[in-house]
């Protein structure tokens, strides 16, 4: 547990969320927190909402009801209908459950499209790709080169994303969202389909990236274990509710989140 | 709400459009419900290729552009067969080729592409059409052929008691409309009634599903293009008894997609609709409003309906993306 | 010497991000041009030169634009001969009306145009994709086709809706004789195709291809759709724009309406199908492959003692197209350029493939 660093400020904050797909409400008026430099989980069922509720923040889906604030030069602003790339912009990074890398580019492109929120040269310069153009390039491929020694996947660089197995290619998302480098990382099931040697790998970098860079984690997860081993606080959703929020340990001993783990019927 | 609101105001254009000659008197009401009867005529044809489009899409996710090159195709076979035999022999032939047809594009075309992306797929068709009207056309000539239906081509006065001067229309015209009507008819009869036309709509809303009540996906996508085919060849002989067969046939096809993006391109009553506006919406420009820009621009010519079907869908899609009967879809990640 | 890489050691991030990082590539490629620039103007036969060489650059400069909109941003269309006509006119019409304008300057001007009507037509790929874009292109081809026979003021009031050219002049030098059209359109597509390969190697030509790949995740990493759809709809209308331009004047000399039509539209998008969606090289492969069948349709049967009634070849010309394109959609969904880098592939473990 990330302990050392305690409970920083908020953050980000998620007020009232309410989010329908025609019939089905995949969040109901979902509140939390979350402080800086934590580790806050999600948890619940699947379909519980979790993946739309990292979709909401991220400004992917626009929600019904229910405000977004985000800490931005030092205030907790409130956000509404946000961009993704405005959101991206603010520091807030995301890997996805269900792959969503960029299958045509090798490992190397990948990353460096995680740095195209910091460049900037025109058209033109890049045309020509003289002065700044190339510069510019330089210095980014040295960033990305950073992140690629620290997932240890130097051996891949220039590999099509496509041809790697599926634990590489996860690190690769998440080399993809450090290279934004941002404040609070989203990671949406980052260990799901691994053994257990790729998990272990995987928990290492998210703490350590929790730890030395003093990112502030957001992150969904099935394996209750590794919940319970690296949270600081814990989110419980249920049928797009909010079934209970606390410690590692005040969850555990929740009533309804039992039940909803069990399968009791509501 | 701001869906509704984009449906109605195109309505409103379109209703505009109908009623706005009228007002400024650019025409009698004989000449006008002539004009909408001609486009009616155009998009009854329309409407012939798009179901058959529709159909396809519905089945197997495929936007066929081939729909054009079979339509020309079996309106080719049939002519060119027809001079050796009777017409209806020459058509029942037609369809056995059109099921051939069906055939050899499933095995070579969709079985090894089968779960491609959409716009690979509608490519592989673009193929396919290039193909078929290099090949129909190497096999049953490329000048223009006549398919006689029988039926008289002399106008007929109607109406004549309701619009001053009545209203000239060709009983060819009408008895399109008709056989198009039938063929509808019979395709929802088909859907309603027989178990493969059920096998088909329960591939239509759901592959896995279908799959796994024991239809063979393979054997419906025959079906389908089988039955694509025969509508191709009924537009086709109903397109070639009014203007021959001519290569220009395989070119509607284009002018069928913004017909099933009007309707959504999973609707058959929408595809209908669809053509019939598009028909309409189309003669109606070229007549009254073609002459307007003519003068206004001194323009060479009016022939905006070449254009006018596009940029209609294109404005049409700006407002209601997922077209008039289709609905919304959110991406997941 | 073989065909390795053994022993190149890349020192520097430069000199790992150039754009042929073998040294054999490097020197291929400097061979391959001097011998362009050098040896074919003085080899090559008129015919040679002017039914191969200049429409094949000319149609690989344009598939090399419609490649940057299709196979690296992933935006279909079926109407970018529509961009090349808005290019061709719009050369034509400046020279008409500022006569003294060098001609590179018309040609800038030209793509500059194109891009803007371009990016117009390219405003609806922010709210739909694949069918539905396919059918914006359509209008964008059908409208401008229209534009150009109806309105009269573009052809200069011609009665008969067609266009001739001047002989292009830069400088004094005359671009008349078949020798000089093929060097000029070297020079141009050399040019345009490296600025292509920088684009599709920086940031942006990453934002494109991540906005192919998977929109959501793009847009999520801080990539604007607005700007990334938008840049490659105006450099892919410049491109295609300019070899508009460069195929009325170069190629064609006079045109008339619909020299631009929707069958030039569809064979541009037969040459990057058949040559390698998202590859520059592929383009040129697909260009080549496009030009020559049609000679190879002509010479082959000839020689082999049955020659083809006309009709017959060019039927059978869209047959062999339409199942190429099926064939590669199968079996190469990246065409010859991916071919060409299995060869490649294989050359580098020659003679010891363990
Ligand atoms: N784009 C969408 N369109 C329609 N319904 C959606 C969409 N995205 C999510 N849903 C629905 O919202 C509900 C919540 O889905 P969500 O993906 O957020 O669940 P989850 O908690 O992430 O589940 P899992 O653990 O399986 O990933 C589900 O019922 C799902 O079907
Ligand atoms: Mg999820």
């Amino acid at each position: 547990m990330s302990d050392a660093q305690g409970a920083g400020d908020v953050i980000l904050a998620v007020e009232g969320v309410t989010l329908s797909f025609g019939g089905v409400r995949a969040l109901n008026e979902v509140s939390f927190d979350v402080r800086e430099h934590e580790v806050r989980s999600i948890i619940g069922p699947n379909g519980a909402g979790k993946s739309s509720m990292l979709n909401v923040i991220n400004g992917v889906y626009h929600p019904q009801q229910g405000t977004i604030r985000l800490r931005m030069d030092g205030a907790l602003r409130e956000f509404h209908d946000m961009d993704p790339h405005e959101v991206a912009l603010s520091g807030i990074a995301r890997t996805f459950q269900n792959l969503a890398l960029f299958k045509g580019m090798s490992v190397l492109d990948n990353i460096m499209t995680g740095r195209n929120l910091r460049m900037h040269t025109n058209l033109l310069l890049q045309a020509l790709r003289i002065g700044p153009a190339a510069r510019e390039e330089i210095e980014h491929r040295e960033a990305v080169e950073l992140i690629i020694d620290f997932l240890e996947i130097q051996a891949y660089r220039k590999t099509p994303v496509g041809r790697l197995p599926y634990g590489l290619q996860k690190r690769v998302d998440l080399g993809r969202a450090l290279a934004m480098e941002p404040s609070v990382l989203l990671l949406d099931e980052p260990m799901a389909g691994m053994n257990v040697e790729e998990k272990q790998d995987m928990c290492r970098f998210i703490l350590d990236v929790n730890d030395q860079m003093g990112t502030t984690i957001v992150l969904i997860e099935h394996d209750m274990g590794v919940v319970m081993d690296i949270s600081d606080r814990v989110v419980v959703l249920d049928y797009g509710r909010k079934i209970g929020d606390g410690t590692p340990e005040e969850v555990r001993g929740n009533q309804a989140v039992i039940d909803a783990y069990l399968g009791v019927s509501h | 709400m701001k869906q509704h609101i984009g449906i109605v105001s195109v309505g409103v254009l379109l209703l505009a459009g109908l009623v706005a000659p009228l007002a400024t008197g650019a025409g009698t009401p004989g000449f006008y419900t002539e004009v909408l009867l001609g486009g009616l005529m155009a998009g009854v044809l329309y409407s012939l290729v798009a179901l058959g489009i529709v159909l396809i899409f519905k089945a197997s996710g495929v936007f066929n552009f081939a729909q054009g090159a079979m339509v020309l195709f079996a309106a080719l076979s049939v002519a060119r067969m027809a001079e050796a035999m009777p017409l209806w022999a020459a058509a029942l032939l037609g369809m056995g080729i059109m099921v051939l047809v069906a055939i050899v594009i499933e095995r070579l075309v969709l079985r090894p592409l089968v779960n491609q992306d959409g716009v690979v797929l509608l490519m592989a068709t673009l193929g396919v059409s290039y193909f078929m009207d290099g090949f129909g056309q190497t096999v049953w000539g490329s000048d223009i052929y006549s398919i006689e239906l029988g039926i008289a081509k002399e106008p007929v006065m109607i109406l004549e008691g309701v619009f001053q001067g009545g209203i000239l229309i060709n009983k060819d015209d009408v008895a399109a409309a008709l056989v198009a009507a039938l063929l509808v008819a019979l395709l929802a009869l088909f859907f309603q009634k027989t178990s493969t036309g059920r096998a088909l709509r329960a591939v239509a809303d759901d592959h896995q599903a279908a799959q796994s009540i024991g239809i063979p996906l393979n054997r419906i996508w025959v079906i389908v293009w089988s039955v694509a085919g025969v509508v191709a060849l009924v537009a086709g002989m109903v397109w070639g008894a009014k203007l021959g067969v001519q290569f220009s046939i395989s070119q509607v096809a284009l002018k069928a997609l913004p017909v099933v993006i009007l309707g959504g391109f999973t609707s058959v009553p929408g595809a209908i609709i669809g053509g019939l506006i598009i028909g309409v919406g189309e003669k109606m420009a070229e007549v009254f409003l073609a002459p307007v820009l003519v003068k206004t621009f001194d323009l060479a010519g009016g022939g905006i309906e070449n254009w006018f079907a596009y940029v209609l869908a294109l404005l049409f899609l700006l407002v209601r993306p997922q077209g008039l009967f289709g609905e919304k879809l959110i991406d997941r990640v | 010497m073989f065909y390795r890489e053994n022993g190149q050691y890349k020192t520097t991030y430069g000199a790992d991000q150039q754009m042929l990082p073998i040294l054999q590539d490097r020197i291929f490629m400097a061979v391959l041009l001097l011998f362009a620039f050098i040896g074919v103007p003085l080899l090559a036969s008129d015919y040679l030169l002017l039914s191969i060489l200049v429409p094949f650059l000319i149609l690989a400069l344009a598939a090399t634009g419609l490649n940057l909109l299709v196979g690296y941003c992933g935006q279909i269309s079926v109407g970018h001969a529509a961009f090349m006509a808005v290019g061709a006119y719009s050369a034509y019409n400046i020279v008409l009306r500022v006569p003294q304008l060098n001609f590179l300057v018309v040609l800038v001007l030209a793509g500059l145009i194109a891009a803007a009507v371009g990016m117009l037509f390219g405003i609806p790929s922010l709210r739909i994709k694949g069918l539905y874009l396919a059918v914006a292109t359509l209008a964008a081809q059908f409208f401008m086709d229209w534009t150009f026979a109806r309105v009269k003021w573009f052809t200069n009031y011609a009665s008969s809706g067609s266009v001739s050219t001047a002989t292009i002049d830069l400088f004094g030098w005359r671009v008349d004789t078949p020798a000089r059209k093929y060097l000029f359109l070297l020079a141009v597509v050399t040019v345009f195709t490296l600025m292509a390969k920088n684009l599709v190697r920086g940031h942006l030509g990453r934002a494109w291809m991540a906005m192919r790949d998977m929109d959501v995740a793009a847009e999520v990493i801080g990539i604007r759709p607005v700007y990334a759809k938008l840049t490659a709809f105006a450099v892919s209308s410049f491109y295609v724009g300019v070899a508009g331009a460069l195929w009325g004047f170069v190629h064609l000399g006079s045109w008339e309406p619909l020299a631009f039509d929707i069958n030039l539209s569809f064979t541009l998008l037969f040459m990057i199908i058949i040559g390698g969606m998202g590859s520059i090289l592929g383009s040129f492969f697909g260009a080549l492959f496009i030009v020559a069948l049609p000679i190879l349709l002509n010479q082959v049967p000839a020689m082999l003692g049955l020659p083809l009634a006309t009709a017959t070849k060019s039927h059978l010309e869209v047959m062999i197209f339409g199942s190429l394109i099926i064939f590669f959609l199968i079996a190469e969904p990246n065409g010859l350029a991916r071919l060409w880098a299995i060869g490649k592939e294989k050359l580098r473990l020659w003679p010891f493939p363990h």
